[in-house]
């Protein structure tokens, strides 16, 4: 059941990625993220992660995808006009690109190769209890500059965004 | 009944993170730009909470969650950004926004 479900939902999220890539309109892009994002919700519930799978779910595929897709249709964007790319993202980009993957593929499977298998409910640490008592103690500092930061792109975009009042 | 090997994770990661990168090089609309970067970053994520299942903590959740709340502002300010230079210029590919390369 573990190996059907992590097949299944880690297929779709690479159709979705490749998607993303692939599609000219911006909007389709953005719909295929969203199924990168719930993919990957499901992928996190697998691995234990209950919390981070609810706010990957409400904060990314809700939240932010929500912001995209408004500035998408806000500023009524095209599709992307089909022009000459610079020579070297033309020759070099697919190749290097494979052997990035390569690369990172040859690492992970030489560094990780009897690592005991995933099973669904052997990590019980990622439930919002335990999640939020490492957050609010050993992370305290870190989550009070989070907000901090938080306030400051805040202000920030309403700065960049806001018309000018002469 | 077997499980899934930890390195399926891992290599599920990087197949999205070169996904990413590859939207960053070919790509020239700037908000798919932006998309491919929040792509690389869900991948890392990814890495983050199967080290986390690797290792029985709770930490990896944690850097996830902060992952996040970048994205997030990073997502909000990025987004003002883009407005006001399609209000100055009318375009969104990036290669027509580059007064500052010269």
């Amino acid at each position: 059941m573990d190996v059907i479900l992590f097949l299944a939902f880690a297929a779709f999220a690479v159709v979705c990625g490749i998607n993303v890539v692939l599609q000219s309109h911006p909007i389709s892009s953005a719909l295929s993220l969203i199924g990168v994002m719930g993919s990957l919700a499901v992928l996190y519930l697998l691995l234990g992660a209950e919390f981070i799978a609810a706010a990957q779910l409400i904060v990314y595929a809700g939240a932010i995808m929500v912001l995209f897709l408004f500035v998408i249709m806000l500023l009524n964007a095209g599709s992307e006009a089909k022009r000459g790319r610079s020579l070297l993202v033309q020759f070099m980009g697919v190749p290097v690109m494979v052997s990035l993957l390569g690369l990172l593929s040859y690492f992970v499977l030489r560094l990780f190769p009897a690592a005991p298998p995933v099973r669904f409910g052997n990590f019980r640490g990622g439930s919002p209890r335990s999640f939020g008592e490492v957050l609010f103690t050993q992370y305290l500092l870190p989550f009070e500059v989070t907000s901090v930061l938080i306030l400051i792109a805040i202000i920030g975009a309403v700065v960049l965004a806001r018309k000018e009042i002469d | 009944m077997t499980g899934v090997p930890l390195s399926w994770y891992l290599v599920l990661s990087a197949i999205l993170f070169a996904l990413g990168v590859a939207g960053f090089l070919f790509r020239r609309n700037i908000i798919t730009l932006f998309m491919s970067i929040e792509l690389m970053l869900n991948a890392v994520n990814l890495s983050f909470v199967s080290f986390s299942y690797q290792w029985a903590q709770v930490n990896g959740h944690i850097f996830t969650f902060f992952v996040m709340v970048v994205a997030a502002a990073e997502a909000a300010v990025g987004l003002a950004i883009i407005l006001t230079v399609f209000k100055n210029r009318q375009t969104l590919n990036v290669d027509d926004v580059n007064s500052m390369k010269y």
